[in-house]
């Protein structure tokens, strides 16, 4: 066997490869790999491209089911939504290039992920997004959230997509390590997917959209790796976005998938070229060569290395049926984009790239893309927390503490965050942020049905406790889909984590994973997509563990949809699920008394089925005004929430004998408010009773606007000022 | 709908500028589609009195095309601004306006990041003399002098506004409070 020599080793340290890494492709090639070989392993092995920590565990959850089209492994998953039609979606992270470069590294975050979608056949309906930022208080905070917020708005809207909904939250685990997490949803018809399987030899291979330039070289290796003090210096790996390039690409890939001509099709996303020509000749068991010349450049003097690791945005590679080159071309010069072949598939199994009249490259495909490094991290469990009684958390007035709440970080409105998006264009938006939804919806076109979409993670609860908290994720996502009226159909997900050789930071995955994959099979609602973001760390200090999420569901009847604006003076309050005043890793426990102890609540799978396919059957009966899920902040803020969007007071009385704090602000699960006309209360207590669902009348809609919580008062101005002048006060602040 | 590179405008009695962000709104947001061929047709059918509409983008073009004077500047705050803003009909004897009721106050939404009227002092008040100021903000969202949301020409024939009536149209997504744009447009050209 031949082994590594000295040069080569040091070489492969420096672009993120382990000695045995290194040594395996050598051993595998039989040489020493040339510098642009290298550099492709380097990038087609990195964590974020090769899942080489995560692969083992990911097999766990569960992808398939009864709607689901296409399962994990292609450019985004996909379910039937009926009619002939499917919906393709994905999320995925672009933290490291955001806290580097915010601006630009949230917008082509944006961009990546909607080309994930229509490179499958899908015009793109709707963006959302999960956004975790450090403490407020922190001098680096404001200027992340500006340019994130931006860069997200500048893309989207440019591109003329709605961005419908998302979530932002602070946590000072973030200081040094941000998240921005985007997720695009697109509807196509089922007989006009494209996938990205090259099958077959002697095809030519288009490349179309941008030119090439030396920007994101790297970028798959940086969103590897921790970062440190110098991280300001890996500014140039941050890619720049062209909006509308991206716009032109959507329309021209759109009209070329109108015709006859394609084979396959897929996106250059992180390591650009090189992952896109090595996977789509992996899945159509083929090899690929490239002439290198004919790639078209925006700079001169590009080597061969720089091309093949290049992120330049806005480029599509495709595969073309013999004989369609000519019509495929007319159409991307119809919309001004460059456009070239650059190669052809061939049955060699080899990537064969050529530069100057030189062979650069020539090796396997295999070891690229299947027989990668798989590693099984050793991992310890995290640690079980105590679970706490009420009585270990101190009382604080009903009142206060709710005003506390709504006005604190996670709970105050970020309508200084969604305003900056366009919620509207298209002109399919039934629920967006401004509405009062727990999901975000959109109809779809030319039917009688719409789409629910919702973004959730709770990482202080994965962070007591991976395996409850993983179970929670994707509860609150089924939930909050469920409080629109929507069927949950699957979910995407992006797994967000510390470094993967910390046996603690692997504990927090195993766990999160294994509390995930139960909750999906038990609520029926499967992963189809989805992206692995490892190594958030900046000098040894890991984030919280966040698994966030991103859930679709359909509303079969959109004149249904559900809202929690609909509260009308004079209805009863009702109460589903339990409530056992769980206080442990509660926000009341952090904002209130300065903690962050105790177990967090558990979730009963089973009563999360059955309390939330009653609430979806009272949704569809039309029996409800307003729906909303009981989460952050408990029942107080759940109806504080309700009564602003509707604009009414309440008065609630508790219906056990908890003391007020863990009645109000216990965060137990599976649990909804809704509003009811009286006149239906006693047809729905009827059948909670006979779905074994507990339901408790815990109050009334008044027209005082007034909050009266067991005689503790809130005037709903003054509620609505603390709730909405947080973030515009610390955005604003001189 | 016409491609941008077109020149005949086939035989029609309004022509709709729609929002959008074209060519990205680099360089200046409407200045290189004001200059796009079908533009030449664009005006012409203007200068005939024959209707054209801007809405958001196409009334960012159609001031730097010079069929409406005035600018849109970049929001006061700088930010991109996504809102229901209430609107105040300030001349409703417009083919635009003509079929909202007395003291209609619409509620429509503004998208945009560049919707900040500015037209020096003298042009404003003989605009606001002339009637030319079509709709105004209840609560101003951008910064825009004298509120202005919407202008016309001096023909009366061309207009331009930053919200987004065509988002107003279906008590699904957004009200209706856009219909009675439309309705008074068909009125003109019946």
């Amino acid at each position: 066997m031949k082994t590594a020599d000295k040069a080569g080793l040091e070489h492969a340290r420096a672009h993120g490869l382990s000695d045995d890494e290194y040594n395996l492709i050598v051993s595998r090639l039989g040489r020493e790999p040339n510098i642009t070989e290298l550099g492709i392993f380097s990038v087609m092995w990195s964590e974020h491209c090769s899942y080489k920590s995560s692969r083992r565990h990911l097999r766990k959850l569960p992808v398939s089911g009864a709607v689901v089209i296409c399962g994990p492994g292609e450019n985004a998953g996909i379910v039937d939504i009926g009619d002939g039609q499917a919906c393709i979606f994905k999320m995925e992270s672009h933290n490291h290039p955001s806290f580097i470069e915010p601006y630009q590294g949230a917008a082509t975050g944006v961009g990546g992920i909607m080309r994930d979608v229509f490179t499958m056949g899908a015009r793109p309906v709707a963006l959302l997004n999960a956004l975790r930022f450090g403490a407020p208080e922190h001098p680096k905070t404001r200027s992340l959230i500006s340019g994130v917020v931006a860069g997200i708005g500048g893309y989207g809207n440019c591109v003329g997509v709605p961005t419908i909904g998302g979530e932002v939250n602070f946590d000072p685990g973030f200081n040094g390590n941000i998240l921005v997490n985007a997720m695009c949803a697109g509807i196509v018809e089922t007989d006009r997917i494209f996938y990205s399987a090259a099958k077959g030899a002697g095809n030519a291979v288009l490349y179309v959209g941008a030119k090439t330039g030396r920007d994101g070289i790297h970028g798959a290796t940086m969103a590897s790796t921790e970062f440190d003090s110098q991280t300001e210096a890996k500014r140039p790996t941050v890619q720049v976005g062209d909006p509308f390039t991206e716009k032109r690409l959507i329309e021209a890939c759109m009209e070329l998938m109108a015709t006859e001509c394609i084979v396959a099709i897929q996106d250059m996303g992180a390591a650009g070229l090189t992952s896109s020509s090595v996977e789509m000749a992996d899945k159509g068991g083929v090899g690929i060569t490239l002439d290198l010349d004919k790639v078209p450049q925006r700079e001169t003097g590009m080597t061969p290395y720089e091309m093949m690791l290049s992120e330049s945005q806005e480029r599509m590679l495709v595969v073309l049926k013999p004989g369609s080159e000519d019509e495929a071309q007319a159409i991307f010069h119809k919309w001004e984009l460059d456009v070239a072949i650059i190669g052809q598939t061939t049955s060699g199994g080899r990537l064969v790239l050529h530069h100057g009249g030189k062979t650069v490259c020539d090796i396997p495909i295999a070891p690229l893309a299947d027989d990668v490094p798989n590693y099984d991290r050793p991992y310890q469990k995290t640690p079980a927390r105590s679970v706490l009684r009420p009585e270990d958390v101190p009382e604080h007035n009903v009142a206060e503490a709710l005003l506390r709440l709504m006005g604190s970080p996670d709970m105050a409105s970020k309508r200084w965050v969604w305003e900056q998006y366009d919620r509207h264009v298209m002109a399919d938006t039934m629920h967006e942020s401004a509405t009062a939804c727990d999901a975000g919806v959109i109809r779809v076109s030319g039917t009688d049905k719409a789409l629910a979409f919702s973004t959730d993670c709770t990482p202080r609860y994965v962070y007591a406790d991976p395996v409850e908290g993983g179970k929670q994720v994707v509860a609150e996502s089924w939930r909050n889909l469920t409080a629109s009226g929507a069927m949950p159909l699957a979910l995407t997900d992006c797994l967000n984590f510390g470094n993967p050789e910390r046996p603690e930071i692997m504990g927090q995955f195993v766990g999160a994973i294994e509390g995930m994959a139960a909750a999906c099979r038990a609520l029926d609602y499967p992963v189809v997509s989805g992206n692995v973001s490892l190594y958030n760390e900046t000098e040894g200090v890991a984030i919280p563990p966040t698994p966030a999420i991103g859930g679709v569901g359909l509303i079969a009847d959109a004149s249904k949809v559900a809202g929690f604006a609909g509260a009308q003076a004079g209805d009863s309050l009702l109460l589903v699920g339990d409530n056992t005043g769980w206080l442990g890793a509660s926000l009341y426990l952090r904002e209130c008394c300065n903690r962050d102890d105790g177990a967090p609540p558990p979730v009963d799978l089973a009563a999360e089925r059955r309390n939330g396919d009653f609430v979806r059957r009272q949704i569809a009966a039309q029996a409800v005004r307003a729906v909303h899920d009981v989460s952050d902040g408990g029942l107080a803020c759940a109806l504080a929430d309700m009564a602003l969007a509707s604009d009414v007071g309440m008065q609630v009385r508790a219906c056990n004998e908890l003391p007020l704090h863990a009645w109000y602000f216990g965060e137990d699960q599976s649990r909804y408010v809704l509003a009811v006309d009286p006149q239906n209360v006693d047809a729905m207590m009827h059948h909670a009773a006979k779905a074994s669902v507990p339901v408790c009348i815990i109050g009334l809609v008044s027209d005082d606007k007034v909050l009266d919580f067991s005689e503790h008062k809130v005037a709903l101005d003054t509620l609505r000022a603390a709730y909405e002048n947080w973030l515009p006060g610390m955005m604003e602040k001189q | 709908m016409v491609w941008h590179a077109d020149h005949d405008l086939p035989d029609v009695d309004i022509v709709l500028l729609p929002g959008g962000f074209s060519y990205g709104d680099y360089l200046r947001s409407g200045a290189i589609a004001a200059r796009a061929p079908v533009m030449h047709d664009v005006i012409a059918h203007a200068k005939r009195g024959g209707y054209v509409v801007g809405i958001c983008n196409g009334f960012q073009v159609l001031t730097e095309a010079q069929l409406l004077p005035g600018a849109l500047l970049r929001n006061a705050n700088l930010h991109f601004v996504c809102r229901s803003v209430h609107l105040q009909i300030a001349n409703p004897d417009t083919g635009f306006t003509c079929a909202y009721g007395s003291g209609a106050v619409p509620q429509i939404p503004v998208a945009h990041h560049d919707g900040n009227y500015f037209a020096d002092a003298k042009t404003l008040d003989r605009m606001e003399g002339e009637g030319q100021v079509v709709f105004r903000y209840c609560d101003n969202p951008n910064g825009s002098a004298r509120d202005i949301a919407g202008i016309i020409n001096e023909k009366g024939n061309v207009l331009g506004m930053m919200p987004h009536p065509e988002r107003a149209v279906d008590p699904a997504t957004g009200g209706t409070d856009g219909r009675a744009f439309f309705e008074s447009l068909m009125r003109g050209v019946r």
